[in-house]
């Protein structure tokens, strides 16, 4: 009797990297990696060659050097004897300002038209589908340009204020004045000011940290909590007795309050613009550069958003509006308390490559001469050392820096309202 | 029992009454404005406001648009015109200049592209919408048209720029060179391996071998039209042509990105992520930068290929990376079932994508690779940024001249209307492709 003792040894052959799926996959993933290196091999040996034959090492020393060149819309100080290194700082706050301020803008503007291209109101629908198919399908440059065009062309010069009888005159109480160089606003100030923090030194990051503003908001921040106990305190009564409690006066006086007596501690005023020759002076000056890129940016992303909140609404079915319904909720309610949470499970993820659309459309600041990070480190800068390597090589990275810590918080945030499945 | 009826009721009807008219105000424009305009006093005070903002913004856009003033050589001669007209407001003449559209709107189109060869940019569109019709309406047009489709690319760029026909020829000879290799070799040997040569002996026919064969060839029969150099391109032809390559040529790449990225295969599935989140992490204008400064650098010593090719690269890079995110998308909502029904009826990897997965992921994400699409087209104006002519680069140029400085609004009109007219033709025919392709509900 014979018997198999031991399994037929299994030859490995040459041909089996090829036949055999044991292997294949391996044959294929060391080909895919041997063609990827052979490429960033002979990238490399290139940039290096033609970068030895420019003779320009890699070097990121000019960021030492003097810039030479002005900012005009900043919010630290910054003249041009500073380095390269803190005009490009200067400008990866600009980004972030004009991302930060589009982004609000853009929601707030977005879930408005969303919203409202459902109405029942037919004249409405429209109008607000004729907004978004217009921003929807002209580039968002032309509108940055347009924007600042409008800005430039039909608002009055600082000139028209001037005189017996200006053409023109300051909105609001006379404390903001619309111009065709920029919006002038009043400035917070304060008369018994708690200073500022220095950080960093004399560095090229240093940044001057307002005492006064942390104080206003630790204070706000510890009202607010104030008031959500208020509020934790009258949902516990609500279960246990069934009546709620009235708040709102407590909740307001919590807010404001503390606030106020802050505000007057530190002797709070309106640094008020006022013309003073050819020009406005005082006040906060927000150029036509930061407007229109800030309006188009948000004009422009909130139809998008308009598209999105509106499918997002549409998706819940129109059982639990019923439902919400028959249970005796008002229409408000309704909105907030079933639809909404629900359509934000549709919405966020979308929402956020919204965002990180309208963060990476800000580097078109270019066109309209706002100094962002593109215009600083991409643009002046570049041009004025030639290291263009290392310039656009870092402005990549920030903005990939910037795209991914947006997508991992708004990811966290996703997670935090997404339906929890058993 | 009728006849206690009869006794107690006095009068019983026997015929129905006829359906009588609604009431005049529930039907026709009155009924309808009660039910869509003015349900309710909040709805009414909305109609109103909008109504208002609606017929400010026309009042004062409509007499400006309707402005005689399409014949005008020169700014100063338009704001004769519109004060002999009368119309006139305190900022000086109200009302369009349309006369720097009607000198400049073939400027607008072609760039500098020369006026005596204007007849191949618009013979490539023609032909390229012959080409694109058996892709687009595949029920209505002869399927045979599809070979016409596949030679398309060879002949667009010759129309464009022009130069010797044996280029093409000798681009479309490394395909079927490619082709056969890969038959040859995957019917003797294995599809792999034939894949592996048949790739490279095309890429060495298109990099060493076709130079020397397209210069004996066209040194013994000099046929070509005329070479159009690119920085003639510009206006919308340029627009367009960024567009179609950047579309055409980001389609396969991101289907490749998107099956690389849900692959088992380890390395393969990390470069592909590492890719797209790369693309998409950055602007394209920081692309573009590196397409007209750093591509150079990259490339071996003394390479300078033409700008509009380098942006073309960086442009189907670009794409490319949003196309594969919404393909995966597509292949993610398919049901799981899919791909183990299409492994229990014995298909291959490839076999399944081409005949179980890919029809049904693509027409799931249908809506977003059109949305993709139109991104593209619009981002085309991006490359205005690095000084080539696109409408908006030409809108500055045309307010250099001194006969039209000053002109803003007519350019910016002009051009957005017919990026609007292009964006929003697209978004129509997905959604006509979306009705059509449905096959859930009929």
């Amino acid at each position: 009797m014979t018997t198999i003792t031991d399994q037929p040894k299994s030859q490995f052959r040459l041909s089996m990297l090829l036949y055999d799926t044991r292997y294949r996959s391996a044959t294929i993933q060391v080909i895919a990696m041997l063609a990827f290196m052979l490429l960033a091999a002979w990238l490399i040996s290139n940039t290096a060659q033609n970068l030895a034959a420019l003779g320009k090492p890699i070097d990121f020393g000019f960021f030492g050097e003097r810039s030479g060149y002005d900012i005009n819309q900043r919010l630290l100080e910054y003249t041009s004897n500073d380095s390269h290194l803190r005009a490009s700082f200067i400008g990866l706050l600009n980004t972030l300002v004009v991302a930060v301020l589009g982004c609000a803008t853009a929601t707030v503007i977005g879930i408005f038209v969303g919203v409202l291209r459902l109405s029942n109101n037919w004249l409405v629908a429209k109008v607000m589908t004729v907004y978004v198919e217009m921003f929807r399908n002209v580039p968002v440059l032309l509108w940055i340009v347009f924007t600042m065009a409008i800005l430039i062309e039909t608002l009055p010069s600082p000139s028209a204020f001037r005189g017996e009888t200006p053409e023109a005159s300051m909105n609001l109480f006379g404390s903001v004045a619309v111009t065709n160089r920029g919006i002038y606003v009043p400035e917070p100030l304060f008369s018994r000011g708690l200073g500022n923090i220095h950080l960093f030194g004399d560095s090229s990051l240093r940044f001057d940290v307002s005492l006064d503003l942390i104080a206003i908001l630790v204070v706000l921040g510890a009202s607010i909590w104030a008031a959500i106990a208020v509020r934790r305190r009258a949902d516990r009564i609500q279960e246990a007795t069934g009546t709620r409690p009235t708040t709102w006066y407590l909740t307001l006086g919590l807010i404001v309050i503390p606030t106020l007596i802050l505000l007057v501690v530190l002797g709070f005023y309106l640094g008020l613009p006022e013309l003073k020759g050819f020009n406005f002076s005082g006040g906060t000056h927000l150029r036509n550069s930061l407007i229109a890129l800030w309006l188009a940016l948000s004009l422009y992303t909130a139809a998008f958003i308009a598209e999105i909140v509106r499918a997002g609404i549409l998706a819940i079915s129109h059982g639990q509006t019923e439902a919400a319904s028959a249970l005796g909720l008002r229409s408000n309610r309704i909105m907030s308390l079933v639809i909404l949470p629900q359509a934000l499970r549709v919405i966020v993820p979308p929402l956020i490559s919204q965002y990180l659309n309208l963060t990476k459309n800000s580097s078109l600041a270019i066109a309209v001469g706002y100094m962002d990070i593109t215009g600083t480190l991409g643009g002046i800068t570049l041009n004025q050392t030639g290291r263009e390597l290392e310039c656009i090589l870092l402005l990549m990275l920030i903005y990939l820096i910037i795209s991914l810590s947006i997508s991992a918080v708004m990811n966290w945030y996703n997670e935090s309202v997404k339906l929890k499945e058993r | 029992m009728s006849g206690v009826h009869a006794h107690t009721v006095a009068y019983v009807r026997d015929t129905m009454l006829d359906q009588k008219e609604p009431p005049s105000t529930s039907v026709g424009a009155i009924g309808w404005a009660r039910q869509n305009l003015f349900s309710g006093w909040f709805n009414t005070i909305l109609t109103i406001i909008v109504l208002g903002l609606v017929a400010f913004v026309l009042g004062n856009i409509l007499p400006w648009i309707f402005s005689p003033t399409w014949n005008a050589a020169s700014l100063s001669e338009c704001r004769e015109i519109l004060a002999a007209a009368g119309s006139v407001s305190d900022h000086g003449t109200s009302g369009a200049c349309w006369g720097v559209i009607n000198e400049r709107w073939v400027q607008l189109l072609f760039g500098f592209y020369p006026s005596h060869l204007y007849w191949r940019p618009i013979l490539a569109l023609v032909l390229l919408c012959v080409a694109l019709a058996p892709i687009l309406f595949a029920s209505s047009v002869p399927a045979k048209l599809i070979y016409f489709s596949a030679l398309y690319p060879f002949i667009f760029p010759w129309l464009l720029w022009g130069g010797t026909v044996w280029g093409p020829l000798a681009a479309l000879a490394g395909v079927v060179i490619g082709y056969v290799v890969y038959s040859v070799l995957s019917e003797r040997v294995n599809a792999l391996l034939g894949l592996i040569v048949g790739v490279a002996a095309a890429l060495i026919w298109w990099f060493v071998l076709s130079g020397y064969v397209v210069d004996g060839l066209s040194s013994i029969l000099p046929i070509g039209l005329e070479t159009v150099e690119s920085r003639n391109f510009g206006g919308f032809m340029l627009s367009i042509t960024i567009g179609v390559v950047a579309i055409a040529c980001s389609l396969p790449l991101g289907i490749v990105l998107a099956l690389g990225r849900q692959s088992d295969l380890m390395i393969v599935k990390y470069l592909c992520v590492g890719f797209i989140e790369f693309i998409r992490g950055v602007p394209l204008i920081t692309l573009l930068f590196v397409a007209s400064t750093l591509l150079n650098i990259f490339m071996p010593p003394g390479t300078n290929f033409d700008i509009i090719l380098r942006v073309m690269i960086m442009a189907t890079l670009f794409s490319s990376a949003y196309m594969a995110e919404v393909i995966r998308g597509g292949l993610a909502a398919l049901p799981k079932g899919q791909y183990e029904g299409a492994d229990s009826l014995g298909l291959d990897y490839w076999q399944a994508q081409r005949l179980v997965i890919m029809p049904q992921a693509l027409k799931i994400s249908i809506p977003g690779i059109v949305s993709t699409f139109i991104g593209m087209f619009k981002d085309t104006t991006l490359v205005s940024i690095i000084g080539l002519l696109d409408p908006l680069g030409l809108s500055n140029a045309i307010r250099a001249d001194a006969n039209w400085n000053g002109i803003v609004w007519e350019l910016y009109g002009f051009i957005a209307l017919l990026f609007f007219v292009i964006c929003f033709a697209m978004s129509r025919y997905s959604m006509y492709l979306e009705r059509r392709l449905r096959t859930d509900r009929r």
